[in-house]
């Protein structure tokens, strides 16, 4: 049986008065990737920024619904709730990637010194089991204190990566974390969030169909900002209940 | 390191952030207002002192007696001559800069190489950065006897105070906004416009001033606004170069003074604070406030008009 | 016209401007030329006899004086840039205020500061004819380019980098201070190194401040007494100058040209220096 680490109840998402995200409900299983599949501006990377509250940044955009996080039950797009809250349990691996113009080291210690980590020796720590964990260690620890852009593309995001799970995220979201890499680098990448679901739950967007079919356990297919089915991936890419599915899968539209 | 605190206080440290960075912002406005304030207190005064006639005697005085003399014993309190002084040079400085400034402008953005363009412009920004005391000292003491060997030339005698040396002088120093600015004005009107007029076989020439030029107006026109407004302010150019004496006259060989030449010349004396001569200082400064901030007003208008392509 | 004869034009009055900058120098290095290789030029005071005179006053005055301005304009044009660019609502109404109110700043005539100097902070806020006063007014003169340095070095950060430190729990301040501000450092300082170099130069806000010429002393050295060397009388390098230059014995007008070349070379050096930065920073950061 599995358990729902987050389960997504009628969220929605509006820029101004265009409604982008339209009630979309489904469970987020724990220990488990999920990953949310459709066209290009069906409001998938729109759905996946409120969970980490990405949207408060930004005037104009207003979101309703509710995102209840277990244990405890809150709902973390409850106005209410703080967004730092959030974001200290939720952690989010981007398109590009983003390393911090540091070094190697300060990248992935980052997240830990803003949770008032300082110990020299626990960061040390922290920080090579991270990048063990992002299959990045072997790389870079002769050169931890090497500014992070003199990294390849693919390890750059690795960084990111190993940045986002130092902290020991609950749910880790991941926005099209491989369209800006190379098929080397990609398939690194897919192995390893197979790999990082045991430690946390995974949530990805990709606009790559194959790709969700090879690493995700259940698949959320969305179109025009609506859910349009949701299910374990086997079955979303081999015998879909809904139409549309079907044709997006078979590549009638894209 | 901060960090550590709890998040509640983490949280107050960004309203207290928030606070101080708002007040620095406020803080420019407040400087505004005490610019203001500086003018107007003592510009009022002027104009209700008893030399100056009482108000609004002394208002139509400043503006239709032909002598400026509030240090005299004879206070005559017309500004006309300052204004003279100040337009006159500023028109000279126009009509050098204007022309030589389109043309540079032009040959910069259309016909220049990349690597001329990069080598020339730093230079023009940074005509911008010698101080101003520096041209004055140029205009007094080389363009001035230049011109008058120039001129005897054609028997003809220029003082050495005058208007046209520092005018020629302002005249390059503001290229930065005549060649530059508006250089970034045409840099602006984006190249399909061109290539629209090159495919029906103008050259670049005919493709300058039928269709770039147009395009940019709004640009150019803002740009030369607020080169003619930093003519208009120009205190040490003229302090040193165009005269101490105000003087209503067309003639650019006599000597004149600008309203910022009449600030310097009486800062420079002794000012018993609320004397007569000390507030005189005020109205003038008021009246070069308020004829520099429409001219930028005029160009903020006109840059807002610039096109985004 | 051809485009070749119009392109000859535009080249040689481009040469012609760039002509004109070289015979300033030139006429300042020429003309200034016995006092400006004289060791003691730089360490004299002001005299009545133009031989002896020197600028040891004038650029001790300068050094002070541009200190205070630094500070000032540091104080108040990096967080008001702050402001604008990470706190403000773009829409409000307060924030297109004080915007639109900085540009305007820019744009007032720098004598204009000298008048709000000596009617306010000289006689009503009693600051007296001071380093403080001179320190002060330089500062509120720069304060508009340090706050376009600022903004448009915050703007250059992309937004993935922000969002990053944000996903991870930072709070405001915390992205600014330890992503933000330090990465837009280079881009201030440009913005401040250039600013001195004009303020150098900056004679009309000074000289209604009664920036006495004759200074024949030091003010108090600031570890001294700082008091008495924020309320002391000075002078500048570009006031020393205009005093010479306004001289008619044209000894004193060696003088005047030698005080210019320093100030030339000053402006030009620190220009320099910004063009540098820039050019560093742009291979340091990936924007």
């Amino acid at each position: 049986m599995n358990n729902i680490k987050l389960d997504l109840r009628k969220v929605s998402v509006f820029y101004g008065k265009n409604q982008a995200v339209k009630e979309i409900s489904f469970p987020v299983y724990e220990n488990k990737v999920i990953a949310i599949i459709g066209p290009s501006g069906c409001g998938k990377t729109t759905l996946l920024r409120v969970l980490n509250r990405m949207h408060d940044l930004y005037p104009d955009i207003t979101y309703t619904g509710e995102a209840i996080l277990s244990p405890e039950g809150i709902n973390l797009i409850d106005k209410k709730v703080d967004p730092l809250k959030v974001r200290m349990r939720i952690g989010m691996v981007f398109q590009k990637p983003n390393p911090f113009p540091k070094s190697i080291f300060e990248n992935v210690a980052y997240g830990l010194r803003i949770r008032g980590i300082n110990n020299k020796t626990e960061l040390k720590d922290r920080v090579e089991e991270a990048l063990k964990a992002s299959w990045l260690w072997d790389e870079v620890k002769d050169r931890l204190q090497d500014n992070a852009y003199s990294l390849s593309g693919g390890q750059q995001q690795r960084l990111c990566i190993a940045r986002a799970i130092a902290v020991e995220p609950e749910v880790l979201l991941f926005d099209e974390p491989t369209s800006a890499l190379d098929p080397i680098s990609t398939a690194k990448i897919e192995e390893l969030i197979v790999e990082l679901k045991k430690k946390t739950t995974i949530l990805i967007v990709t606009h790559n169909m194959q790709q969700a079919a090879r690493i995700s356990d259940y698949t959320a297919f969305m179109y025009l900002g609506e859910l349009i089915e949701f299910g374990p991936t086997e079955k979303i890419f081999t015998k879909p209940d809904q139409k549309l599915t079907e044709d997006y899968i078979t590549g009638r539209f894209g | 390191m901060l960090s550590r605190l709890p998040l509640s206080v983490k949280k107050r440290l960004d309203t207290v952030f928030h606070l101080f960075f708002f007040s620095m912002g406020l803080v420019t406005i407040v400087v505004t207002f005490l610019i203001v304030l500086a003018l107007v207190l003592d510009a009022v005064k002027f104009f209700l002192h008893e030399e100056a006639g009482g108000f609004p005697k002394s208002l139509i005085r400043f503006f239709t007696e032909t002598q400026w003399t509030p240090t005299f014993y004879d206070k005559q309190i017309g500004i006309l001559p300052l204004i003279n002084g100040t337009f006159m040079i500023a028109f000279i400085s126009g009509l050098i800069s204007i022309p030589m400034g389109l043309l540079i402008a032009a040959y910069l953005s259309e016909f220049a190489s990349f690597k001329t363009r990069e080598f020339i412009k730093p230079w023009l920004d940074f005509m911008e950065a010698v101080p101003t005391v520096v041209y004055g000292y140029f205009a007094l003491l080389v363009v001035t006897p230049v011109l008058q060997r120039f001129l005897s030339l054609f028997g003809i005698e220029m003082e050495g105070m005058n208007a046209l040396s520092p005018g020629i002088v302002l005249g390059f120093m503001i290229l930065p906004f005549t060649a530059s600015m508006v250089e970034d004005a045409f840099k602006g009107v984006p190249a399909y416009l061109r290539e629209a007029s090159y495919a029906l076989g103008a050259n670049k020439v005919t493709t300058f001033f039928r269709v770039v030029l147009p395009a940019a107006k709004s640009g150019v026109l803002a740009a030369y606004l607020l080169g003619i407004s930093r003519a208009l302010g120009e205190t040490m150019v003229v302090a040193v170069a165009a005269g101490m004496y105000p003087n209503l006259t067309l003639n650019p060989l006599e000597p004149i003074q600008t309203i910022t030449g009449y600030i310097v010349q009486v800062a420079l004396g002794d000012l018993p604070f609320n004397s007569f001569e000390y507030l005189s200082i005020f109205a003038a400064g008021i009246f070069l406030f308020i004829v520099t901030l429409f001219f930028n007003l005029l160009a903020v208008y006109f840059k807002s008009k610039v096109k985004g392509y | 016209m051809g485009e070749k004869g119009f392109s000859a034009l535009g080249l040689i009055l481009s040469l012609i401007s760039i002509l004109f900058l070289f015979s300033v120098t030139l006429a300042l290095l020429i003309q200034g030329w016995s006092r400006i290789i004289d060791p003691s030029f730089y360490t004299s005071f002001p005299s009545r006899f133009p031989e002896e005179a020197g600028i040891l006053s004038a650029w001790v005055g300068t050094v002070y004086v541009m200190l205070g301005a630094i500070f000032w304009s540091v104080l108040i044009g990096v967080p008001a840039g702050i402001y604008l660019e990470e706190y403000a609502d773009r829409e409000s109404k307060i924030a297109r205020i004080i915007e639109a109110n900085i540009s305007n700043l820019a744009a007032v005539p720098s004598i204009v500061y000298g008048l709000l100097a000596l009617g306010i902070f000289v006689h009503r806020f009693k600051l007296g004819e001071s380093i403080l006063t001179a320190g002060l007014t330089l500062g509120l003169l720069m304060v508009p380019v340090i706050v376009v340095a600022t903004r448009e070095s915050i703007r250059r950060i992309p937004r993935s980098i922000r969002e990053a430190a944000y996903a991870l729990g930072a709070t405001k301040w915390e992205t600014l201070f330890h992503h933000i501000i330090p990465y837009s450092l280079g881009g201030i300082l440009t913005g401040v190194i250039i600013s001195i170099s004009r303020a150098i130069g900056e004679t009309a806000p000074l000289i209604t401040i009664g920036a006495l010429t004759f200074i024949a002393f030091l003010p108090p050295e600031p570890w001294e007494d700082f008091i008495g060397m924020l309320k002391s009388p000075f002078t500048v390098l570009p006031i020393q100058m205009f005093n010479w230059v306004s001289r008619p014995q044209a000894a004193f007008h060696t003088n005047a040209a030698a005080a210019g070349f320093v100030l030339l070379v000053l402006a030009f050096l620190f220009n320099a220096l910004a063009f540098y930065i820039r050019y560093k920073l742009r291979k340091r950061y990936v924007w």
